[in-house]
């Protein structure tokens, strides 16, 4: 017996509504399964994890906090991904678009004025956008591959970043632990919502990813990627230029890791510490795929992902369950939302015997869906 | 034994896990498939390889059962790349965060036990020969292997004619399947292939390199091991240049630090991936050879028309 | 299939008061951890701390944990969950965690909160820390009796003052036994990395050294060094499983007499802030059993650790001179703790530039 697919004539609408709630329905059933083979209560875990996190108005402030980053950085991911250039190098952007953002309140802490965070914002970007310029240079001018500069990159991003904070940018009054002086009261993302830590980062997350919605919805740019990343050739028969959307989808996606970087370390740390991300760059990577590479989805896949670290922190408090098996569960909710979304396009049928091989021509698929 | 030698067999201990993942991404990826999650199927390697070896008591057991545990885990994700035509980026990912939570349960009981160690296997005679025969005669059943696996994949992917099935599949999947090729059963193997060689690397850094099991104890060589694949621009030999070249970078810099050399060992840390990057800038830099190597299915997915 | 029922059926009246229920009249004692609870070094030895004090005083309390909490915002969201699951007490045992710590405790002030190895206080918020440097001046001494070579290799993690503290510290042990006695340091950048360390390791040998001692987690260097036939000493906890006739001792992190020593202040509402730095004398950390060497190091050893659980021995005592060989304590002076908690330089014997 074997499955074979069927590429349906059509997007089914109703699939693409369906989809995502079988897949949370099997993760469902399968972590029931799971917590009970571990002796837990099934029902109490899984009301941990989805919706305890999301009774109480701390916790939603919290999800807004963890969401926040990885949204912002799986958009720009996303015109990436669609226009067909690897950027899997964001946690680099995002690490030193925090440290471009620093470098006033770090070095000019004495300068308080209202124009502080917004050049704060602004560094950022230009930190994060110039980092991914290097493989974006390096793949459009000496045709190296994007995917290894990139993540070559992040280990580099990380060590200067080490670096900094043990060396030249260590408190002064911080018994020389390695961590930056505290951001003055100017420097500091405000929080949205009085009632508790969201902050700005979140509001820029959303505006983000309005925003590129709109572009590659209803602007000539947005079809200008779409077309090139389904064919370079026939983008170029478009007149469109592959070197140039090599540049445009880099800057921008680098420019957002780096806000999301500063925004991350602005708002809710208020200082660089040699590790501030615990790999947010790749996790949006899953984020902007659970998002089927579309902006709004992307809001949406950001904010479950960060339901199932709240959720996992919340049962291992309540039920002493090992975050081990909270890692799990989040890689079947991955598995199960990735493999859902086959119906969209495809029609899944069970064939008892094997079909001797057809010679007809083979029908490729877009590389991104 | 000279410090020199003594060094070559550092760097040879540490490459020789990144190059065994790297050799079997490397088949993956020449069939058109990118499997980013070499990280999680190596760590569950390790734990598989250790939980075993210390049931049994044999490290040979072990070695088996990484090389089992790397090979079903892929399979996963065959499945859903292959069977199901997810995403290849995403799924990898995902295998990597599943595989370090799964690799945590199997080995939460094992933390912190002494291992058992992989015995060496001295060839009479040959082990006798100054530097060489210390190097690569008194080494262990996964060095040995390690070295089979280049000659055999490079024979196999360039001499076979199922090799050559192979990088057609990867080079156009629809031309391959056109010529009758099973397109999606030649992937299902590359995949596994690679699975089974990462798990043969856990089993090495759990046996070999460090004969105990901790959580996460691979610590980022499965990301190395695909940077490597890249960086040889998929060719076993420059792979095991590379392997080796790297490990090398990363021990000469402890060893200068301990000569008390006085740079920030951030920078010497970074260099091997500088060094990468500058090497791949250097290789990639025609166009030609590049293209001629990459296969130019990779990360796309293919479904047979009917 | 039944047994899902049956949970289904109970679990419907509980969800949401299993917590409150359960600590009614228990006080809960709660701890956020960096790695995992089984990673064999800093965190399990915490963790070890926390099932002493269930064990001592289980019938009063309980305890919970998170593990894993990466540094940053995720560790104030994770305190935060704490304090309001209904802790009373809360440990946070990484130097990370101390703003957050510090936020989260103004923002709770009936919580008391303990946070190890910082420097922040609050009138609900205390310090504690360990003089680990204490043992490693025992190890420096050992070192130099038993190396052949006068030289000793020294596996770092990351050059904060703690580390450097305990690279001095062990220095000023060994040349008080010999004065020529050296050190070469090798910077794993790495708290937790078997590999690496290892590596670091045999780089460490291969460079001659004979005795080797480390301040990193795992267990590795110690297999490398039972490998390769020297002595050895182990950190965090006892490593002697993983080299029996290689640990010459090693300084176990023992937090259990603390959190049980605090957890009844606690219960008695004499719980006050306070930086509290103890040593071998309040077993906050104990050496594991001398072996492995001959009974006239052991005896030296047993003196020394004597002398200083007494009082009468202070590790950083002059004559002391700086790398430089400038002048750091008189003789006879002892060095402040201020100082040894900035520590950001190496006394004369180390063969090693301190990364700045």
């Amino acid at each position: 017996m074997r499955i074979e697919l069927e590429k349906r004539p059509d997007v089914s609408r109703l699939f693409s509504i369906l989809s995502p709630f079988i897949a949370l329905l099997l993760t469902l059933v399968c972590g029931a399964v799971m917590f009970m083979m571990l002796g837990k209560n099934p029902v109490a875990a899984l009301y941990g994890f989805f919706v305890e996190p999301l009774m109480e108005v701390w916790s939603l402030h919290e999800l807004a906090v963890k969401a926040a980053p990885l949204i912002l950085i799986a958009v720009g991911l996303s015109v990436c991904y669609r226009s067909n250039n690897w950027n899997i190098g964001a946690e680099g952007q995002f690490i030193m678009g925090a440290i471009a953002g620093s470098i006033l309140p770090v070095m000019f802490h004495e300068w308080n004025s209202p124009f502080v965070l917004p050049l704060m914002m602004l560094f950022g970007m230009l930190g994060g956008a110039l980092f991914a310029g290097i493989p974006a240079f390096l793949k459009a001018h000496l045709n190296t591959n994007e995917i290894l500069t990139s993540l070559m990159l992040v280990y580099v991003a990380q060590l200067f970043l080490d670096w900094l904070v043990r060396g030249p940018w260590r408190n002064p009054g911080g018994l020389n632990f390695p961590e930056t002086r505290t951001f003055e009261a100017s420097a500091i993302l405000p929080e949205m919502i009085a009632s508790g830590r969201t902050h700005w980062g979140f509001g820029f997350a959303i505006l983000a990813a309005i925003l590129i919605w709109f572009m590659m919805r209803y602007t000539l740019k947005g079809f200008e990627i779409t077309v090139l990343g389904q064919s370079e050739r026939a983008g170029r028969f478009a007149g469109f230029s592959s070197r140039k959307m090599i540049w445009f989808s880099m800057l921008l996606s680098g420019a957002l890791a780096g806000l999301a970087g500063i925004s991350e370390v602005s708002g809710a740390m208020q200082q660089l510490r040699p590790v501030i991300s615990p790999g947010y760059g790749f996790t949006a990577i899953i984020v902007a795929f659970l998002g089927r590479l579309n902006p709004l989805g992307i809001v949406v896949a950001g904010l479950v992902l960060a339901l199932t670290y709240l959720g996992g922190e919340a049962v291992q408090v309540s039920l002493e369950i090992s975050d081990k098996v909270t890692r799990v569960f989040q890689g079947l909710l991955l598995f199960f939302v990735l493999s859902c979304d086959t119906l969209i396009h495809y029609r899944i049928r069970l064939v008892a015997s094997k079909l001797a091989g057809s010679a007809t021509a083979a029908a490729t698929t877009d590389g991104a869906r | 034994m000279g410090i020199f030698e003594a060094i070559l067999l550092t760097v040879i201990t540490a490459a020789t896990p990144v190059v065994i993942a790297a050799l079997g991404e490397l088949v993956t990826e020449r069939s058109g498939v990118l499997n980013l999650g070499v990280e999680g199927m190596m760590v569950m390697g390790a734990a598989c390889a250790f939980v075993a070896t210390q049931v049994t008591g044999s490290p040979y057991i072990g070695i088996l059962a990484g090389i089992a545990s790397g090979a079903l885990f892929s399979l996963l994700f065959g499945f859903l790349t292959l069977s199901l035509v997810a995403n290849q980026v995403a799924t990898g990912l995902a295998m990597t965060i599943l595989g370090l939570g799964v690799s945590g349960m199997i080995g939460e009981a094992y933390v912190g036990q002494p291992g058992i160690k992989l015995p060496q296997i001295v060839f009479p005679l040959l082990a006798d020969i100054p530097v060489l025969g210390r190097l690569l005669f008194q080494q262990d059943l996964i060095f040995y292997l390690s070295i089979a696996l280049v000659v055999g994949v490079q024979w196999f992917l360039f001499r076979s004619r199922a090799g050559l099935k192979l990088r057609s599949v990867g080079d156009s999947h629809s031309s391959a399947h056109a010529l009758g090729i099973n397109v999606i059963r030649t992937r299902y193997l590359a995949v596994m292939f690679g699975g089974a060689c990462a798990g043969l690397a856990g089993a090495q850094l759990s046996l070999v390199y460090t004969p105990q099991w901790v959580e996460n104890m691979t610590a980022g060589r499965g990301w190395i091991a695909l940077a490597l694949v890249v960086f040889a621009s998929w060719r076993p030999w420059r792979l095991v240049a590379g392997g080796y070249l790297f490990g090398a970078v990363s021990i000469s810099q402890l060893h200068a630090q301990a000569f008390g050399i006085g740079i920030p060992s951030q920078f010497l840390s970074a260099l091997p991936y500088l060094a990468t990057i500058a090497v791949l800038i250097l290789i990639s830099h025609n166009r030609r050879t590049t293209l001629i190597n990459t296969p130019a299915a990779l990360g796309k997915p293919f479904v047979p028309d009917r | 299939m039944k047994k899902l029922l049956l949970a289904l059926a109970t679990t419907a009246a509980v969800i949401g008061f299993s917590a409150a229920a359960s600590a009614a009249d228990k006080a809960k004692v709660c701890f956020i951890y960096v790695g995992s609870k089984t990673d064999g070094g800093w965190t399990q030895a915490h963790d070890i701390g926390r099932l002493e004090l269930e064990k001592s005083l289980g019938d009063k309390i309980e305890t919970q944990f998170l593990e894993n909490v990466p540094e940053g915002p995720d560790a104030e969201r994770a305190i935060e969950r704490l304090a309001r699951s209904g802790c009373g007490l809360i440990f946070t045992t990484s130097f990370g965690f101390m703003d957050a710590t510090v936020k989260i405790a103004s923002k709770f002030p009936d919580v008391k909160f303990e946070h190890a190895t910082g420097y922040k206080t609050a009138p609900n918020l205390a310090t504690y820390n360990s003089r680990f440097y204490e043992g490693r001046y025992i190890q420096g001494q050992i070192a130099a009796k038993i190396s052949e070579k006068g030289v000793a290799g020294y596996i770092a993690s990351f050059p904060i003052p703690e580390v450097v503290m305990g690279i001095n510290a062990f220095v000023t042990g060994a040349r008080s036994v010999n004065p020529d006695f050296k050190i070469k340091v090798v910077w794993a950048n790495t708290w937790f990395d078997p590999g690496k360390e290892a590596d670091a390791a045999k780089a460490l040998i291969d460079q001659g050294v004979d005795v080797l001692t480390q301040h990193t987690d795992t267990t590795a260097p110690m297999q490398v060094a039972a490998e390769r036939g020297i002595k050895a000493f182990g950190q965090a906890s006892d490593m002697i499983k993983a080299g029996p006739e290689t640990q010459l001792t090693a300084i176990v992190d023992t937090w259990g007499a603390y959190y049980i020593k605090r957890t009844q202040a606690f219960l008695d509402g004499k719980w006050e802030t306070m930086s509290s730095w103890d040593g071998l004398k309040d077993g906050i950390l104990t050496m594991a059993p001398y072996t492995n060497m001959p009974d006239d190091v052991k005896a030296m050893a047993e003196a020394t650790q004597a002398k200083i659980e007494s009082g009468e021995l202070k590790p950083f005592t002059g004559p002391l001179n700086k790398q430089d060989g400038s002048e750091w304590l008189k003789a006879g002076e002892s060095s402040d703790d201020a100082t040894l908690l900035g520590m950001n330089f190496y006394v004369e014997g180390v063969d090693d530039k301190l990364p700045q």
